[in-house]
């Protein structure tokens, strides 16, 4: 596992005159072996430096960086993605081992046979009841499907994993599983990870290092406690009184 | 699973004719040159032009020949040439509909430029641009054919493959090193293969009538060759003396041209495109899911909707009615009484199974439960909103003494509900009509429900923005929903739902497609203004904190059942039901201990289709004994204004840590903040 | 004419910077990006105007398709195999014929001077003359062309007036899968006349009111009662399919979140339906209407060649056959230029009844 840096990362969508700027020179690094959360309200930019980080969305200045070495446009790349909709990251029209074997790099040793196994050990690693490799993504959950985009992200051999908004389209009971199985795979595999969410709780409770975004900036960073117990910018402080909170009660406006 | 979705299409009255009707067209195409060439070519120049006789089953032409048998044997041609002239154009299409993904993006918009304007133009006008260039006859018209309908399904394939490229498995499948002509074989073209099929089936009919179409106007196969649409020709040109001689080829022409397109209809059926039957079940069963704005968490393709699982009956026993014991007898300030509320939907589904509950003037009360829970249906039932095939049954429904059940749908009805009862739905970006002005949209409950002017009415909707917080109202007033942001039309939603005074609003999920901030500003306008009308609340989410942090009462909800009611300072300290601790439990919240696994509900939320005996949380819970697999508990009194409906009620505290004065981290930046 | 920002780093206007955001309390309005800059920027600005933009692009996206159309007729000549002018006199004509008429057609000369001659002619209004009957094309596209507009003109009238009232009522009714039987046979007769071709449904026609009732003549323009079969002809298949389609878009609209929340204010049907479901239903229906359009246009030329209606469409096919290039040429123009007006109104139309603009943004 390496370490993921942005230096000066902007991309600008659209035409030259009419477009946007998503992302906004940004500066970020996730260190090897750490998870680093990246908050932000939709629209802040999160998903399209994630994007950026794989190649799927072009930088317009910049770079991205993967232990010093640029991250490729085309090709295997370094940095795997789990994304946020379970329900569209499967290929529908293939069982879940063809999806994870898939992604497992060409050098892979032995057949097709070894593949599979190999597709059978990630599943296990990620939790995946047995057999499950051998069905259509039409008959798992939405929790069992994350496990599977993960088993795929791991079978790419990544230096660095990128989770994008992994667990908001679960409902809450299946929700907590998925984490598990996150904060697991990170302790046991010391991976190095950019964990992108908008719920703020759930960012604590997985990251080290938590950096929060507004408007294509990263308007703060630092280690998790810190920010959270004394967030150092305005907006931060916003977020952070946002948070809905068991036991407190809600007063009207004044 | 591929076969069985195919066969499907043959099950159906209209599929297995249409297939009948292309399977004899395809035998006689096979045969019929053999057998009876010699047949349909012979004249007989005593009997030219005549009408149907036991001879000449449908006369004979000018020449004395045969029709019958002519027909018979044009069909090989006929068939022939428009599968050639399908095949053409699918493939002339294909190449055009997915080199875009394949060359890259700059070789791709040129091309997708040429096919957008190329669609533009009727089939027709190219075919004669083509039947021009490539002369006329046999050969001209089938490649006119074939490349004029090469536009149509290049602009299709591109659609088709453009929105699965979009998809999350192919960015996946890329950032995996997965090269483009594997994508595309591997990725796209199965995905879109089904619809490629139903079209070019479609396509085949079209060419087959474009065939008709072109000998008609003596563009098409020239004699001594004769296609359908050559005996067509002769035929009309002496339509107005001797009508049959078309009337053979004409009907030939039309049933194969129908096969083709009954077959491509019923296999879209089939393969399961729009109106499916299961489709708005599906839809309300999910209304409640959460996704947030901006980036709808769609179903991918047409084998991934989990609720088109085949549902298995209900067990023959009826369902024990688990109506609490209520005092009959309702508290004088009651606004809506609600009494073992059941919705179903054909087919076994059973997504609420008797839900009882009461309001007060002035109260707030959340109803919780994951996605399927039936929270929403619940809601939606109350305000009269679903429609069949949901079918609705109670023992009571009132609003305001009012019985909502026996409710004649008239006029009065309809002011009555109107201003007594307000709504908020979830996404306030679809629940406000796009193509007309917000006031307008608010304006019109005064209008219709209580007698005011346009202009009265306008001053009122005004009046409203202004009471929801919206800046410069007047201005709003006239723009369309897609010019406010999201949290601004919520608050002229919530501006809607209290246009007429209401005494109770209704509000599902209202804050689920919202950012944070937002959500907290729009849940204290929600409460200010309920604070302001003395209004009733029902407060559907799926956060169980959200509805302790609004609500005065919090009724959670599992497999369409309420399994706990309890008051919302209740919640943490003794809540009983092991499903209502397990929410609490499993949401990490920013007092979560990291160091600590998150508590997990093993299994998957309860299926409406597929509601067992017993409790419905049983297979989740790890509490659950053979009584709780056999007998599903009813809602009963576990203390004050606490009721519990569950077997093994636990005791102990849930787990979870509180926020408690300003001791806690967060609470100093929640104190830093407003100082 | 402005300065763009920069190639690989676009210039960032302050104003969107995060910094400089003025707190909008989350969902306030995003401020507008303020014209920093002298007279040159307001220009900009008013340029950048969407409306401005919208017409700028449509009106290219016509131009290049107009060239496109242009230059497709051009080459059609060419692109016959052998001597067109060989192939329109016949084999019985000398060679001396069939060189002056070259000469005379100007096929001699190099292709892109004969382009350059084509372009410009078109200019100037002349697009040549017959090589059967030596008549100048325009003149006779003059003439026949009042034939087809009223034709298809009249048709498209009828096709919406059926199929917007058919399309709505049978989306009403048969909305949530209900009376699947009345949805069951209005498909079956839709997919029915829809299939027929229009030619054949024409000689049906005449058949049964003009040969047995009497009651329309077989043929040729005339008065009021003329138009009966060929405008009933030509506009049957395209209603059935317009309401066909209609009816699923209002299923569609019934199904969204707006028309719930219409049906929460407890709206009378009538306003439901007619003010909150057709307006969005038949929005997305006129891209289709606009193809229908067109194709009912193309239409004429086989409605024409049955009622021998003195239109575009006899002429053009009569030319065909008798490989009589200049008119075809002239003609397939005409339609062309039919088609891409059809489309700029169809798109013009959309962004004045679609606030969301989407297509004037995309």
């Amino acid at each position: 596992m390496s370490e993921l840096r942005f230096e000066g990362a902007t991309v600008w969508f659209g035409s030259r005159r009419h477009g946007h700027l998503a992302a906004d020179h940004v500066d970020l690094v996730v260190p090897s072996g750490a998870v680093v959360g990246l908050v932000g309200e939709s629209g802040s930019g999160k998903s399209t430096l994630a994007r950026a980080a794989v190649g799927l969305a072009p930088l317009t200045a910049g770079r991205v960086l993967v232990g010093g070495q640029p991250v490729p446009r085309h090709g295997r790349r370094p940095v795997q993605m789990v994304f946020q909709d379970p329900f569209a990251s499967l290929d529908p029209r293939m069982t879940v081992g063809e999806s994870v074997a898939e992604a497992i790099p060409r050098g892979f040793p032995g057949g097709r046979a070894s593949r599979r196994a190999e597709a059978s050990r990630l599943g296990l690693l990620v939790g995946l009841p047995d057999g499950v490799v051998d069905s259509y993504p039409a008959r798992l959950s939405g929790g069992q499907r994350q496990r599977v985009a993960l088993a795929r992200a791991l079978a790419g051999r990544p230096e660095v994993i990128i989770a994008d908004e992994i667990t908001s389209a679960l409902d809450v009971s299946t929700q907590g599983a998925v984490l598990n199985v996150v904060r697991d795979l990170q302790r046991e595999l010391r991976l190095s990870m950019l964990f992108i969410s908008h719920n703020l709780a759930v960012v604590r409770y997985v990251c080290d290092v938590v950096a929060v975004m507004r408007a294509g900036r990263i308007v703060e960073c630092g280690p998790a406690e810190q920010v959270l117990a004394a967030p150092g910018h305005e907006y931060t402080r916003e977020l952070l009184a946002a948070v809905p909170r068991p036991g407190s009660v809600l007063t009207a406006e004044d | 699973m591929g076969t069985s979705r195919w066969g499907r299409s043959l099950r159906t009255p209209l599929g297995a004719c249409a297939a009948a009707l292309l399977a004899v067209m395809a035998l006689i195409a096979i045969l019929a040159p053999v057998l009876w060439t010699g047949t349909a070519n012979a004249f007989d120049t005593s009997a030219i032009l005549r009408g149907p006789s036991p001879a000449h089953w449908a006369g004979t032409n000018n020449l004395g020949q045969d029709v019958f048998y002519q027909v018979l044997v044009a069909t090989r041609l006929t068939a022939a040439l428009a599968l050639a002239a399908t095949a053409i154009g699918v493939g002339t299409g294909l190449l055009l509909g997915t080199a875009p993904l394949v060359l890259g993006r700059r070789a791709g918009r040129v091309i997708t430029a040429v096919v957008n304007i190329a669609v533009a133009f009727p089939a027709l006008l190219l075919a004669l641009f083509f039947a021009v260039i490539f002369g006329v006859g046999a050969r001209g018209a089938l490649l006119a054919i074939g490349f004029a309908s090469a536009p149509t399904f290049a602009r299709l394939t591109r659609t088709l493959s453009a929105s699965v490229a979009g998809l999350d498995y192919i960015a996946a499948a890329r950032i995996a090193g997965v090269g483009r002509v594997r994508l595309l074989t591997r990725h796209v073209l199965p995905n879109i293969g089904e619809t490629l099929i139903v079209n070019a089936t479609i396509a085949a009919g079209d060419a087959l009538l474009a065939f008709a179409g072109l000998s008609f106007l003596g563009l098409g196969v020239q004699a001594p060759s004769y296609d359908w649409g050559k005996l067509l020709y002769d035929g009309l040109n002496g339509i107005y003396v001797h009508p049959v001689a078309a009337l053979a080829p004409g009907i030939a022409v039309i049933l194969a041209g129908l096969a083709f397109n009954l077959f491509g209809e019923a296999m879209a059926r089939a393969l399961g495109v729009p109106e499916l039957a299961g489709g708005a079940i599906v839809r309300a069963a999910r209304a409640g899911r959460g996704t947030r704005a901006g980036r709808g968490t769609r179903r991918a393709g047409a084998g991934a909707s989990p609720g088109s699982a085949p549902s298995t009956t209900l067990p023959s026993t009826t369902l024990p009615s688990t109506a609490p014991p209520f005092s009959p007898t309702e508290p004088d300030d009651c606004v809506l009484s609600v009494r073992d509320l059941q919705v179903s939907f054909p087919g076994g589904v059973h997504p609420v199974r008797g839900v009882s509950l009461t309001l007060r003037r002035g109260e707030a009360v959340g109803v919780v439960g994951e996605s399927g829970s039936g929270k929403s249906l619940t809601a939606l039932a109350i305000a009269r909103l679903l429609e069949p095939p949901a079918a609705i049954t109670a023992d009571q429904v009132r609003l305001l003494g009012h019985d909502l059940l026996l409710s004649p749908g008239d006029g009065v009805e309809r002011h009555f509900l109107g201003t007594s009862l307000g709504m908020v739905f979830q996404d306030p970006m679809t629940s406000f009509n796009p193509v007309r002005h917000v006031g307008g949209q608010l304006a019109e409950v005064a209008t219709q429900h209580q007698g005011m002017t346009r202009r009265q009415a306008a001053a009122r909707a005004v009046d409203r923005l202004r009471a929801v917080r919206i800046p410069s109202p007047e201005r709003r007033y006239r723009q369309f929903p897609h010019e406010l942001s999201g949290g601004m039309r919520q608050r002229a939603m919530i501006g809607m739902a209290v246009m007429g005074s209401p005494a109770l609003v209704i509000a599902d999920e209202p804050t689920t497609a919202l950012d944070v901030t937002v959500q907290r500003e729009v849940l204290r306008l929600l409460k200010s203004q309920q604070a302001a009308e003395d209004l009733a609340l029902l407060f559907i989410s799926h956060d169980i904190t959200v509805v302790g942090q609004v609500c005065d009462r919090v009724l959670v909800m599992y497999a369409g059942r309420i399994v706990e009611s309890l008051p919302s300072a209740a919640l943490a300290a003794s809540a009983r039901h092991p499903y209502t601790r397990a929410l609490l439990a499993a949401v990490p919240s920013m007092e979560t201990d990291r160091e600590q696994p998150l508590a997990v509900v093993p299994g998957r939320p309860a299926d409406p289709a597929d509601v067992r005996p017993g409790c419905a949380f049983a297979p989740r819970c790890a509490f659950a004994d053979d009584q709780c697999r056999d007998a599903d508990p009813v809602l009963t009194s576990a203390g004050d204004g606490h009721q519990v409906a569950c077997w093994h009620p636990q005791a102990s505290p849930v787990p979870i840590t509180l926020v408690s004065g300003a001791a806690t981290p967060a609470a100093t930046a929640d104190a830093r903040e407003t100082t | 004419m402005a300065l763009p920002p920069g190639g690989a780093t676009p210039r960032t206007p302050r104003a969107m910077s995060p910094a400089a955001l003025p707190e909008t309390g989350g969902d306030g309005t995003a401020p507008e990006r303020s014209a920093s800059g002298g007279g040159l920027d307001s220009l900009i600005a008013a340029a950048a105007s969407p409306w401005s933009r919208f017409a700028a692009r449509r009106l290219g996206q016509l131009l290049i398709s107009v060239l496109i159309l242009v230059t497709a007729s051009f080459l059609m000549i060419h692109l016959v195999p052998g001597d067109p002018v060989r192939a329109a006199l016949g084999l019985d004509a000398s060679q001396g014929v069939v060189n002056a008429r070259r000469a005379a057609l100007g096929l001699n000369d190099p292709l892109w001077l004969q382009y350059v001659h084509y372009l410009r002619n078109l200019l100037t209004g002349k697009m040549g003359d017959s090589i059967t009957s030596g008549l100048p094309v325009a003149q006779t596209i003059g003439q026949r062309l009042p034939a087809t507009l009223e034709l298809a003109g009249c048709a498209f009238a009828v096709a919406i007036a059926v199929a917007v009232p058919l399309g709505l009522t049978m989306g009403v009714v048969t909305r949530g899968g209900r009376r699947r039987g009345a949805e069951l046979s209005f498909t079956a007769v839709a997919v029915v006349l829809g299939a027929i071709p229009g030619f054949l449904l024409a000689f049906g026609l005449i058949d049964v009111f003009s040969v047995q009732l009497g009651w329309t003549p077989v043929a040729l323009q005339g008065g009021f009662s003329s138009y009966v079969l060929p405008v009933l002809s030509l506009a049957i298949g395209p209603s059935v399919i317009l309401a066909r389609i209609l009816r699923l878009e209002v299923l569609a609209a019934l199904q969204a979140d707006y028309v719930r929340t219409a049906r929460a204010k407890r709206l009378p049907s009538a306003r439901l339906y007619l003010g909150h479901v057709l307006p969005n239903a038949l929005t997305a229906t006129i891209t289709v209407c606009g193809l229908l359009l067109a194709g009912l246009v193309a239409g004429t030329v086989l409605i024409e060649n049955v009622f021998a209606w003195p239109g575009l469409g006899q002429t053009m096919v009569v030319s065909i056959i008798s490989k009589d290039y200049p008119v075809v040429q002239g003609i397939v123009l005409v339609y062309g230029t039919g088609v891409l007006l059809v489309n700029l109104v169809v798109d013009v139309t959309l962004a004045l009844l679609d606030p969301r603009s989407t297509i004037r943004e995309s």
